[in-house]
């Protein structure tokens, strides 16, 4: 039952997807023919956050399907009405949901993943140390004194080894 | 225990979660608007060009919304299957037509008058409603698809279900299968109609 | 018939690498040489075959022969003959079979070059081999099948994607591939050593060459694919952290904590397991980049046409594979010995303290790459993990590991003393610095970010000379400097190449990044353009035709102070076979920068002949990036060329005195 819905979802984004390909293009007219080029800085920032939902993969900045240029033409009127970036990011993550912030937001699903590398980091630190530790005991472990009889034997092997 | 058992553990745990994701799609996004109020709007009814409606016409009752055009490839998919629905079941359909024009991508925008891309957006909707069917209630013309963005449409077709208190329940992104319609619409519409 | 030829090969290839897989390895538990001495053989067999098959279906694609389905998909008959041959491995299907065929010339060469090695070690290692290529064989008959019909056969090909028409795709996927397959040697070693109980400093050195070669095409395999995208792309990025790229990372970092523990192991005799593990771990990281990209649970610009189908199966293999070797090593690695002793400052820790960082960057890129998945699987929502996060969570790590990087070489083995070592770097902290605070002032703004990156570039760059300079002065016993530092080791002055080459693209990544500059316009012919004190003027469009695509050619002339200094043709290109049309870029290169044009679109469509939206940037050091890669492949090089891995000249293969059973 998934097969001919995944099919023609496919389609679909195939049908945006292709557009995908005319980079640079589009994104280079419009900005080309923006007016002020302090708002269009602050677009590309903003832009860059932002995934193409209908895209592989790729930020509203990169990318030239209808829905990317929608948004960008959106978020330029945004801009132009005075709006904060933490406003029009709230407005699109109202919209479209996390999914499209290529910062995953901090809450209790990503604490892991923020946390994470620094949770992993002092792990790292924390086996490292202890393995040092670890191995210092085992190599006094093994560091022993010889007992009195191993010493002997080690003497005559010694002395048969070498004469002198 | 060998501690290094520990690192098969982890692996199990990694190959554990490959496989679910074999069954999962990535692509499919889920709605934050469900459970929100339906996003208001002011737009032209297709029938009527000089009346508009918007989502306070339809309070007290549950209606569905389908996104659709005449340039859109899956809507022919399931269209079939709305107007049978729109026969047998007691919900309004409402069809919201996305982008007309703009989004055929065949036109050069740059340098098409308003009047004249609304002209033919309302031509291209007629003759595709007269050509496969017409089951919507009424149609209501996003031109610009700035009524779509705020709804989060990303991939035409889209389906809400809406509650008599304009809440949206339910959002189906893609063609309507008789699967979908089934098992998914129809019992959550008996619901919201008790 | 020539296809069903290749397709044939295929199934022998798999039949023989069956008896790789079994019959040595047997052989070399029991004892029963003769099963030992099939391996070369079919090592050479397989690699024949599969060569072989390779090459029908090359013939495939240079004949036009469209009733190959896989040829019908990926080629077109105007297409250029470079790109027929280079579609091979445009796809899916040819791309495996571009894996199998590095696979089974990595096992051919290991088969020839080690004649100085005991036979049951190269029957171990070549099983192994063949073992993984027996699995993967399998998955390439039963659901991957480039030799496919499709009956009747199409008129014409779809042609290759515009974007892969480009030389980056005859040079990237075959470096890349031979260093994620390359691994596989590693891996198979790791396996070898495991089996017979023997882990040793000698394992160490046989297998640090093969391990080093896999690296080297690796580095240059990945510095090819991100300046394949910044010429290609257009907006001159040149990483954005996609699962696929990641899943080229990954096995890289784990390689260079590889090729590094190999280096203790190999003079210490410590780090045995460490080593095992990540050598398993590297090769475990290409597979799990090969499911990544294949099954379609991760959503790239880089993925193939995907199917679950395809993904379970892998899924399979990889638990085989990753599991069977992960369980042989918890079961061996309690038993081997303790190696050599090392203090806790001594290069051993300076190293031991290197891998577990570059371990952790390597879990990090995992952590995020697969966290939206996990988020899916656990009915969380779906979220998205992009560059953003990556950056900010990324260059921290990295920060100790370029602080140790100029430590390093000044520990001693065994037991080393800080203030001796502090003594020593003291002048690398006095560079550090100066280019820290010199550079981004002489490009106009400085920055906290921009002086970091920049002190430890120089701070590497510093130590690295201090280093060699030291070396110098106490190897010289009267000779001449320069004879002197001729007669280096070539793994000494191959680390500090290599080093040197990370520090190269720090500066590149840390001064594009602060000092880029580009500019957005409308240009009317006549009309020009600044950046950066680069002067663009702009001389309207001209058709030309290619082969396979027509196009609206720019041109430009580049100035600077008024100078001409050039012609820059950028194109805007429309491939028959499909209806997006393609940007080519023109860049001029250079060595402190890049300029770069490209055309957007014409204002007015139907006027081409009037004003065009155009691009230009300055990127300062990009070139950089690439050619800091390109310098640590070279130290990998000579280091992999140092006269101890040259064994042609000793006597013929003896187990190594020193070798302890594990």
């Amino acid at each position: 039952m998934t097969r001919p819905f995944l099919a023609v979802c496919a389609l679909v984004l195939a049908l945006f997807a292709g557009s995908t390909a005319a980079f640079a293009s589009s994104s280079a007219t419009e900005a080309a023919l923006a007016a002020d080029p302090v708002a269009e800085k602050r677009l590309l920032k903003l832009s860059e956050e932002l995934r193409c939902l209908v895209c592989q993969n790729q930020n509203i900045a990169d990318s030239n399907a209808e829905l990317a240029q929608d948004l960008r033409r959106e978020i330029r009127t945004m801009i132009g009405a005075g709006k904060s970036d933490k406003e029009i990011i709230d407005f699109m993550v109202v919209r479209y949901g996390d999914f499209v912030l290529y910062r995953p937001p901090v809450k209790g699903a990503t604490l892991l993943l923020w946390g994470g590398p620094l949770v992993l980091l002092a792990l790292g630190l924390f086996a490292l140390v202890r393995y040092q530790r670890r191995r210092a005991e085992r190599v006094a472990a093994e560091d022993k004194p010889l007992s009195a009889e191993d010493a002997r034997r080690a003497e005559a092997l010694l002395k048969e080894a070498d004469p002198q | 225990m060998n501690r290094y058992v520990w690192i098969l553990v982890g692996f199990a745990g990694l190959v554990a979660l490959l496989a679910i994701g074999l069954g999962l799609n990535p692509r499919d996004v889920p709605s934050p608007l469900v459970g929100k109020p339906v996003p208001a709007f002011t737009l032209a009814k297709l029938s009527e060009p000089e009346k508009t409606v918007s989502p306070k016409d339809m309070q007290g009752k549950v209606w569905l919304l389908n996104v659709w055009a005449s340039w859109c490839v899956s809507c022919r998919q399931e269209h079939p299957i709305l107007v049978e629905f729109s026969k047998k079941a007691d919900v309004p359909l409402i069809g919201l037509n996305y982008k007309e024009v703009r989004g055929d991508g065949g036109f050069d925008m740059a340098k098409m008058p308003a009047d004249e891309e609304r002209k033919l957006a309302w031509q291209r909707a007629n003759k595709w409603l007269a050509e496969h069917g017409d089951p919507y209630k009424l149609t209501v013309m996003d031109l610009d698809g700035r009524v779509g963005i705020d709804f989060g449409v990303y991939g035409v077709p889209e389906t809400y279900v809406i509650d008599k208190a304009g809440v949206i329940r339910m959002k189906h992104t893609g063609p309507i299968t008789p699967d979908v319609l089934g098992k998914k619409i129809m019992p959550l519409l008996a619901e919201l109609n008790k | 018939m020539i296809p069903e030829l290749g397709h044939f090969a295929l199934i022998l290839a798999a039949l023989v690498a069956a008896v790789l897989g079994t019959l040595p390895l047997i052989g070399a538990h029991t004892r029963r040489m003769a099963w030992v001495a099939l391996a070369r053989p079919a090592a050479t067999a397989i690699a024949l075959l599969i060569t072989f098959s390779f090459a029908c279906l090359t013939q495939a694609f240079v004949a036009n022969d469209f009733s190959v389905a896989y040829v019908a998909n990926h080629s077109n008959s105007l297409l250029p003959i470079q790109y027929r041959i280079a579609g091979v491995w445009g796809g899916h299907e040819g791309s495996l079979l571009l894996w199998i065929l590095m696979l089974s010339w990595w096992a051919f060469l290991v088969a020839m070059l080690s004649r100085h090695l005991p036979d049951a070690m190269v029957a171990r290692v070549l099983g192994t081999l063949g073992l993984v290529a027996f699995g993967f064989l399998l998955f390439i008959l039963l659901t991957s099948n480039p030799f496919e019909r499709m009956l009747p056969g199409a008129e014409e090909g779809r042609d290759l994607n515009p974007l892969l028409q480009d030389p980056g795709l005859i040079i990237h996927p075959p470096l890349l591939y031979m260093g994620y397959v390359g691994f596989s040697v590693a891996y198979a070693f790791a396996v070898a050593a495991l089996l017979s109980g023997q882990l040793d400093a000698a394992w160490a050195r046989w297998s640090r060459p093969w391990t080093t070669a896999a690296w080297i095409f690796l580095t240059l395999g990945i510095a090819m694919g991100s300046w394949w995208a910044y010429y290609e792309l257009g907006w001159g990025g040149w990483w954005f952290w996609d699962p696929v790229e990641n899943a080229s990372f990954m096995p890289w970092l784990a390689g260079t904590a590889l090729i590094h523990s190999l280096a203790v192991t190999e003079k210490r005799g410590s780090f045995k397991n460490w080593t095992v593990l990540l050598a398993i771990s590297a090769f475990s990281l290409s597979l799990l980049g090969t499911f990544l990209v294949r099954s379609g649970v991760l959503t790239s610009v880089h993925a193939f046409a995907t199917d679950p189908t395809r993904g379970v199966f892998i899924l399979i293999f990889l638990v085989a594979v990753i599991g069977s070797s992960l369980a042989l090593f918890a079961w061996r690695a309690p038993k081997v010995g303790l190696g050599g002793r090392f203090g806790l400052v001594s290069r051993e820790s300076a190293l031991l303290t290197n891998n577990v960082l570059l371990v952790v960057a390597c879990a990090t890129v995992l952590l995020g790459t697969l966290y939206p998945l996990l988020i899916d699987a656990l009915g969380a929502g779906k979220i998205s993990v992009g560059p953003p996060y990556f950056n900010a969570v990324f260059v921290p790590v990295m920060i100790p590991i370029l602080f140790l990087i100029g430590v390093g070489p000044f520990a001693r083995w065994k037991e080393a003393s800080i203030p001796e070592i502090a003594r020593a770097l003291k002048w690398a902290l006095a560079a550090g610095i100066i280019v820290a605070v010199a550079l981004p002032l002489i490009y106009g703004q400085w920055s906290a970010l921009t002086a970091l990156g920049l002190f430890f570039a120089g701070w590497i760059v510093a130590s690295g000379v201090l280093n060699f300079a030291e070396r110098v002065r106490q190897t010289r016993a009267g000779r001449s400097i320069v004879a002197t530092a001729f007669s280096q080791p070539r793994s000494f002055v191959g680390m500090h190449i290599a080093h040197i080459g990370v520090a190269v693209f720090v500066v590149g990544v840390t001064m594009v990044s602060s000092f880029q500059d580009e500019k957005d316009v409308k240009l009317a012919p006549g009309e020009s353009v600044d950046v950066a004190g680069y002067h663009f003027t702009f001389h309207g469009v001209k058709a030309v035709e290619g082969p396979n695509y027509v196009a609206a050619q720019g041109v430009f002339d580049l100035s600077v102070d008024g100078k001409f200094v050039r012609k820059m043709n950028p194109e805007k290109r429309n491939y028959h076979s499909s209806a997006m049309p393609m940007t080519e870029a023109a860049i001029d290169a250079g060595l402190l920068r890049d300029v770069y044009v490209s055309l957007g679109e014409p204002i007015d469509r139907d006027k081409p002949e009037g004003e065009w939206a155009v691009r230009v940037y300055y990127k300062p050091f990009v070139d950089w990036i690439w050619g800091g890669c390109v310098l640590m492949a070279l130290g990998g090089l000579l280091a992999m060329l140092d006269r101890r891995y040259r064994v042609r000249s000793r006597a013929a293969a003896i187990v190594p005195a020193g070798s302890q059973q594990a």
